[in-house]
């Protein structure tokens, strides 16, 4: 596996806000390679360009200058439509917020991107049971998010990251609106199911006790990576 | 994904029930007046047709004036026919059956402690006949009647029923202005006209009494011909306008200052006048449309910013720009048409109680109905559009990011 391409390229990489004397550079060099089946955190103080980081990854955005190489794709290159056809077809997001959508059952949400993928209705309600049964909500597929606790609700979320078969699950400080225990058991839960589904997963996150479910930590201070490293535990 | 952005625009839509109702509200009046107006002009136009087509087509209408039924202002200054006129009518084209004069005006009758304002249709002894409207009671004006102007008259079944309700009014005398006269006989009902007017709400009158007592004057308004079988109506139009043209003395190269028309025409004039307030009020309903338009624009401008969030997460799940657009245009399009549904409904609704109180047929239009439909989508595509690509437009990381 390590000797494999990585999935994630980040090479050289600038975003650079504003112009003139007003210019912010969030990302100032950014040099990041994750293989497949990686469990990266990234962690830094704010302001730090972590989030500028996971929105270039999710290729929500594009780099000012440098490559990033997605699968051997350039995405500085790619026009918003063709992002987000990769955004559909290759990664799942998880936000802090759940960012589910209300008034529309949990099962509804799950099928969301489903949609999207232009599935046969039949398939889209299989697939999205089976995503609702492995984070353990089968039996709330009709609930509304209101409906839910939080944590049951990021599960909701995680499901719907999970039901279009994405190899990278993009996670926005997962656990930042949820106590301890929940907090986790969705960690628990995000590590399972990358081993279940040989998942690569890159997730923001300022707790220290979040990141430790990571095999790897990057150290983000003022757009640059300042430190890179495996942590104790290693998949 | 048609099927399934449109199954969420009606969850949307039936989300926020009264909202909804209240941005389709202009569009529901524009539609449903558009539907009311055609309908029921339709349904007039329908009667006007089946009236004429009753009164048979050997009747012909002569009034002075350019367009006389139509818009007033040449016919005001043409000169008015006189009792003359028609005697030299009828002499100089005895192949015509019977010519009579017609002037008309209103007046309050009263019998006793009753009383009743009535049309005056004041004419000859030749009136019912050309005109084919036989007398329940009674008898017509003989000759000498007229020619003297004497003061009798013939009741229509409305004012019959007004003054005398189930009596037999002949013989009986009502006043009427400042004489009295004498009831000679009674019209059979004919029910409302093609305007929902109730012809048997008029009293007959010789002519030359209403010339002397009521209306000061000697201008006959029309001249009523009924041209014997056997003679083509064009012949006959054709030779009354000679006639008349000599009678008035016209030039050579003078227009006509009358008009001619056969019933086919006052059909088509009475139709046309229909015609015109349909367009009239379509204008109005077309402003309707406009109006509900930007009520749909506004609230879908309020739902793009509501939905901002929503949007970034679609955005960020997969969904590309023009599915976004296409998601809040078919929203907007479900709304229009929501609208034009209750419009048509609605409109149908009005049309169908109308035609009822004003006697005419019920004449819905499937063609009208299609373009009713295909007009409020219409509204919703153009309307929806601008909302919808600002949605489209939107940054996902900003969308996100939106509170």
């Amino acid at each position: 596996m390590a000797e494999e391409e990585p999935l994630i390229r980040l090479n050289g990489v600038k975003r650079v806000y504003g112009t003139g004397a007003a210019q912010v550079r969030a990302l100032d060099g950014v040099d990041i390679d994750i293989s497949p089946g990686e469990f990266v955190a990234i962690m830094g103080p704010s302001g730090s360009g972590k989030s500028t980081a996971m929105n270039l990854i999710g290729c929500l955005d594009r780099p000012t200058s440098g490559q990033y190489l997605f699968g051997g794709v350039g995405v500085g290159n790619l026009t918003s439509d063709q992002r987000a056809l990769l955004r559909r077809h290759y990664l799942g997001f998880i936000f802090q917020g759940y960012n589910l959508l209300p008034r529309m059952s949990a099962c509804d949400n799950v099928e969301l991107p489903l949609i999207y993928k232009k599935l046969a209705r039949h398939e889209r309600a299989e697939r999205a049971a089976h995503a609702l049964d492995l984070v353990g909500l089968a039996d709330r597929a009709g609930h509304d998010p209101s409906q839910l606790s939080g944590g049951q609700q990021q599960r909701v979320a995680i499901a719907r990251a999970l039901a279009g078969d994405p190899r990278v699950v993009l996670a926005d400080e997962p656990t930042g609106n949820l106590d301890t225990r929940r907090s986790a058991e969705i960690m628990d839960l995000l590590v399972d199911l990358r081993r279940k589904q040989n998942l690569t997963i890159v997730m923001v996150t300022h707790e220290d006790d979040m990141a430790a479910y990571a095999d790897r930590l990057i150290w983000m201070v003022d757009g640059r990576v300042q430190r890179d490293s495996k942590t104790r535990q290693v998949a | 994904m048609i099927f399934e952005t449109l199954r969420l625009a009606v969850a949307s839509i039936l989300r926020n029930a009264l909202r909804s109702f209240l941005t389709v509200l202009g569009v529901v009046i524009g539609v449903a007046s558009v539907i009311a107006m055609v309908t029921v002009g339709q349904g007039s136009s329908d009667q006007v047709i089946a009236d004429v087509e009753k009164l048979g087509t050997n009747v012909l209408m002569v009034r002075p004036g350019q367009h006389a039924m139509g818009p007033r202002a040449v016919g005001q200054q043409a000169r008015p026919f006189t009792l003359r006129d028609i005697e030299l009518l009828s002499e100089a084209l005895p192949v015509l059956e019977t010519a009579a004069p017609i002037a008309t005006g209103n007046a309050t009758l009263v019998f006793g402690n009753a009383n009743h304002r009535a049309q005056i249709t004041a004419t000859d002894a030749r009136y019912l006949v050309a005109s084919d409207w036989p007398l329940s009671l009674g008898r017509n004006f003989s000759t000498g009647e007229t020619r003297a102007g004497r003061a009798v008259c013939i009741l229509g079944e409305t004012v019959r029923e007004e003054l005398f309700g189930a009596a037999d009014p002949v013989g009986e005398s009502i006043r009427l202005k400042t004489f009295s006269c004498e009831v000679i006989g009674v019209l059979e009902a004919k029910g409302a006209s093609s305007f929902g007017t109730d012809q048997d709400d008029v009293v007959l009158l010789p002519i030359r009494t209403f010339q002397r007592r009521v209306a000061g004057n000697t201008d006959v308004a029309t001249i009523y011909v009924a041209v014997a079988d056997g003679i083509s109506t064009e012949d006959a139009m054709q030779e009354v306008a000679f006639v008349m043209r000599d009678l008035r003395r016209i030039g050579a190269h003078e227009e006509d200052d009358f008009t001619v028309m056969d019933m086919k025409q006052v059909a088509s004039m009475l139709t046309g006048i229909t015609g015109i307030l349909t367009g009239l009020l379509a204008a109005v309903a077309a402003v309707s449309l406009l109006v509900g338009g930007i009520g749909i624009m506004n609230i879908m401008l309020v739902s793009v910013t509501e939905r901002t969030r929503e949007i970034g997460i679609r955005m960020a799940i997969g969904a590309q720009a023009h599915q976004v657009l296409m998601q809040f245009l078919i929203e907007a399009v479900a709304l229009s048409l929501l609208g034009g549904v209750l419009g048509v409904v609605l409109g149908l609704v009005i049309a169908a109680v109308t035609s009822q109180l004003m006697a005419i047929p019920f004449a819905p239009d499937p063609l009208v109905i299609v373009m009713a439909f295909v007009f409020s989508a219409l509204v919703g595509v153009v309307f929806g559009y601008f909302p919808a690509r600002n949605a489209a437009r939107l940054d996902p990381i900003e969308a996100l990011r939106h509170e």
